[in-house]
């Protein structure tokens, strides 16, 4: 196994290109940049195939998961965190869905990014993160999982601000970062917990001593050690994967490059928390609470998010949103415990977001930076390639029959309606609505770029279709946007559902649905029918409104004012945070932390010592007189008192004697 | 024999007739002289020691002492005569320049 034994060489080319094109990068020409980048992470997407070939031959049938120990990291007592790395299932679809597609972007950048300065910064950047992103899914303990997480989470923060001479460019990059915090507080705590109660974070010790602790499982409401810990690991991932309430900072990350949008922000990175949920699902079924949360948030996140995606008119905005909402999504799958669904809609998510991402640049590219889709309109014809690849990425995401989303999207709302209890038809509920939410956002965006009349001035903006850097990759993924969610297609005839079946080792058997296999059967045929129809009918909403009648939205928009500025401005929830966070802050930082404690306390102490001390001096330099002779009456005075120092124990008699002298006198 | 002790007293005295000289003389060459009573009451400790542990060190650290001395008077005679004509006195309350 000559590249599995040597797992950390997938991680290690990436960094390798980023140091070398980002120490030596800023002479050279393009070209040379490109081969670095491109040459490390096509030489890691290599390698990791290779890795993945060889566990499936050699290490799955054994049913184990391969571990390897590179080197020590930290050792501290009983406590070791090591640089050590993993593959078992879930690795590798992660693995190949970061290279994979983070080679396809690293391709797509070198022709998005041709003419930006800053090249060989932009692609060290973006070594960099896929280093940290593999770190974080190959590692094999939760200290160098965080090591990866707050990693991308740099690198998220450069690339956001990549144009960091624009204001809202580092401020956004500034807000990523600092509501990432909120998160990975969390996530740190609860890592400290795990510890304190298991005694390592190591994975398999970990889940092992969890499995033979005998802890029992929690109901719903008592608030044990796994409730806690898990809830702790889940708010890392509401930062991470954007979900409510720390989903504010991923639409503002979209001032980033729009290859960057469509890597960090919707592919990969953001996918972390979910990964992470996957990862710990034995802490989660532990808990009954937990599962709860973390379906419910997902679900309100899922349909909050599309809400506003409706009325957005900024075109990677609504794809943003449209990214929060797809997270939720896969939450409230793991919420109801079916992470095998949610990790299959993070994959094919993973190919359909990132081509809506790199289609929509493509789009912005060809009229020369604009994102504004009501200065759009009727591009169908004049950039054919990335229109008929948007559409692609369109359908499946709105889950048109035989895309990958349907299968994933499909599989998550099985999974709801089948949750016992009646909460699960409530989450199926609003996993339906947003169904049909999506499909019309997604519609409203592809008939405002593609469709219509033409809204710009065809004298200013001179539209051209992408070069082929750009078109091939977008290709590629509009394959994989289609027959990504195939590995599920046997499951509609009876057959076996591949990809749980392959993620099955990971989260072992899934819940028991409580149904014969025939009643199953039929109601995930009729559920697909359900979603179809919804689908449909969020298509056809868009088509009516934006194409049959252009003028109905604005109508609409009128007699729903309040409605509708409601959910432009986003339901005002960064004004309710900078109301109820930010200032508040900003004034204790002003009035109690800078003028009280920094100014008095912290400079008050420096200058009050600086001036003891000059004053003492003031006081002390009248002793030297420059007077030869006053200073030798000092050397005197010090000798005599070093002498009576050192001999005190004979001295102090001769002055008891005197003392007895005067006394008696 | 001379016990150690009265060697040792009379070195004292002499040390501190040399301090309390050198504070309170005013006149360059007295203080200077001086100077070289503290030395050589130093000496005569030195080898009253030398003579008391029966051991050649404190001699040889005398001889030491008079070749400095001897350089010192040198260098110390020729810093009294330039001040001398410089200030026409040899007075040291008037050599007070160190002071900044």
């Amino acid at each position: 196994m000559p590249i599995l034994d040597h797992l950390w060489i997938i991680p290690l080319l990436p960094l390798l290109g980023a140091a070398i094109n980002g120490l030596f990068g800023l002479k050279w020409p393009n070209k040379i940049v490109n081969t670095v980048a491109l040459g490390s992470t096509g030489l890691s997407f290599v390698c990791a195939v290779e890795a993945v070939r060889e566990f499936i031959t050699f290490v799955a049938p054994t049913g184990q998961v391969f571990r390897k120990e590179f080197f020590d990291w930290i050792v501290a007592g009983n406590f070791r965190a090591g640089f050590d790395l993993q593959m078992d299932q879930l690795t590798v679809v992660m693995v190949l869905v970061v290279t994979g597609v983070g080679f396809l972007i690293h391709i797509y950048s070198t022709g998005y990014m041709a003419h930006e300065g800053g090249y060989y910064r932009f692609f060290s950047y973006l070594n960099l993160f896929m280093f940290f992103m593999l770190v974080l899914v190959l590692a094999a303990n939760y200290v160098l999982l965080f090591v990866g997480w707050e990693g991308v989470g740099l690198a998220s923060y450069l690339l956001i601000g990549f144009y960091f001479l624009r204001k809202s460019a580092s401020d956004a990059g500034k807000k990523a970062f600092i509501v990432n915090r909120i998160g990975d507080f969390g996530f740190m705590l609860g890592m400290f917990l795990l510890f304190r109660t298991f005694h390592t974070l190591d994975f398999s010790q970990l889940f092992a001593a969890v499995r033979s602790s005998g802890m029992p499982h929690e109901a719903w409401g008592v608030f044990g050690t796994f409730t806690i810990a898990s809830l702790l690991l889940f708010m890392g991932a509401t930062g991470k994967s954007a979900q409510l309430p720390l989903y504010v900072w991923l639409p503002d990350a979209m001032e980033g490059p729009t290859p960057v949008s469509a890597l960090i922000h919707a592919a990969t990175m953001v996918t972390a928390g979910v990964y992470v949920v996957a990862r710990s699902h034995l802490l989660f079924e532990n808990s009954e609470t937990a599962l709860v949360v973390v379906a419910v948030i997902g679900c309100a996140t899922a349909f909050f998010a599309a809400t506003i995606g409706l009325v957005q008119t900024d075109i990677k905005r609504v794809l943003a949103y449209s990214t929060v909402s797809q997270l939720g999504y896969m939450f409230l799958a793991c919420g109801v415990g079916a992470f095998s669904a949610g990790i299959f809609h993070l994959m094919t998510h993973a190919f359909f977001k990132a081509l809506l991402f790199l289609a929509a640049g493509s789009v912005i590219h060809a009229m020369g930076g604009e994102q504004d889709m009501r200065h759009m309109g009727g591009l169908s014809k004049k950039i054919k390639v990335t229109y008929w690849t948007m559409l692609v990425a369109t359908l499946a995401i709105s889950g048109a029959p035989l895309f990958a989303g349907f299968f994933s999207k499909d599989e998550i709302l099985f999974d709801d309606y089948t949750e016992a209890g009646s909460g699960g038809h409530i989450l199926y509920a609003f996993g339906l609505l947003t169904a049909l939410l999506t499909s019309f956002y997604m519609f409203r965006l592809i008939f405002l770029t593609f469709h219509g009349k033409q809204r710009y001035d065809e004298h200013h903006v001179h539209v051209h279709e992408s070069p082929w850097s750009m078109l091939g990759p977008l290709v590629v993924l509009a394959v994989l946007s289609i027959f990504g969610g195939w590995f599920a297609l046997p499951a509609f005839f009876g057959g076996p559902d591949y990809f749980a079946n392959f993620l099955s080792p990971v989260f072992h058997a899934q819940e028991p649905v409580g149904l014969s296999e025939a009643a199953a059967h039929s109601l995930e045929w009729t559920l697909a029918i359900v979603a179809v129809v919804t689908a449909t009918a969020g298509f056809l909403a868009a088509f009516w409104l934006y194409l049959r009648q252009p003028g109905k939205p604005e109508q609409l928009a009128k007699s729903l004012k309040g409605i509708y500025t409601t959910l432009y401005n986003k339901y005002y929830v960064d004004e309710l945070y900078s109301a109820a966070v930010v200032r508040p802050l900003v004034w204790l930082s002003e009035n109690v932390l800078w003028k009280v404690v920094d100014v008095e306390a912290i400079d008050g102490t420096v200058n009050g010592i600086a001036h003891g001390a000059a004053s003492v001096g003031d006081t002390v330099r009248h002793t030297q007189s420059g007077n030869a002779r006053s200073y030798a009456v000092w050397v005197v005075v010090g000798a005599l008192a070093i002498i009576a120092i050192l001999f005190w124990p004979n001295i102090r008699p001769m002055f008891g004697m005197l003392i007895r002298m005067t006394v008696t006198r | 024999m001379v016990p150690t002790q009265y060697y040792l007293i009379l070195s004292a005295i002499l040390f501190g007739l040399g301090a309390v000289a050198f504070v309170f003389r005013r006149n360059i060459i007295t203080i200077f002289m001086s100077i070289e009573l503290m030395l050589n009451a130093v000496n005569l400790a030195f080898v009253a020691f030398s003579q008391a542990s029966g051991k050649l060190d404190g001699q040889i650290f005398v001889l030491f002492v008079i070749v400095v001395a001897a350089a010192e008077a040198a260098v110390g005679l020729g810093i009294i005569i330039l001040t001398a004509r410089n200030r026409q006195s040899l007075n040291v309350e008037r050599a007070d320049l160190l002071k900044l």
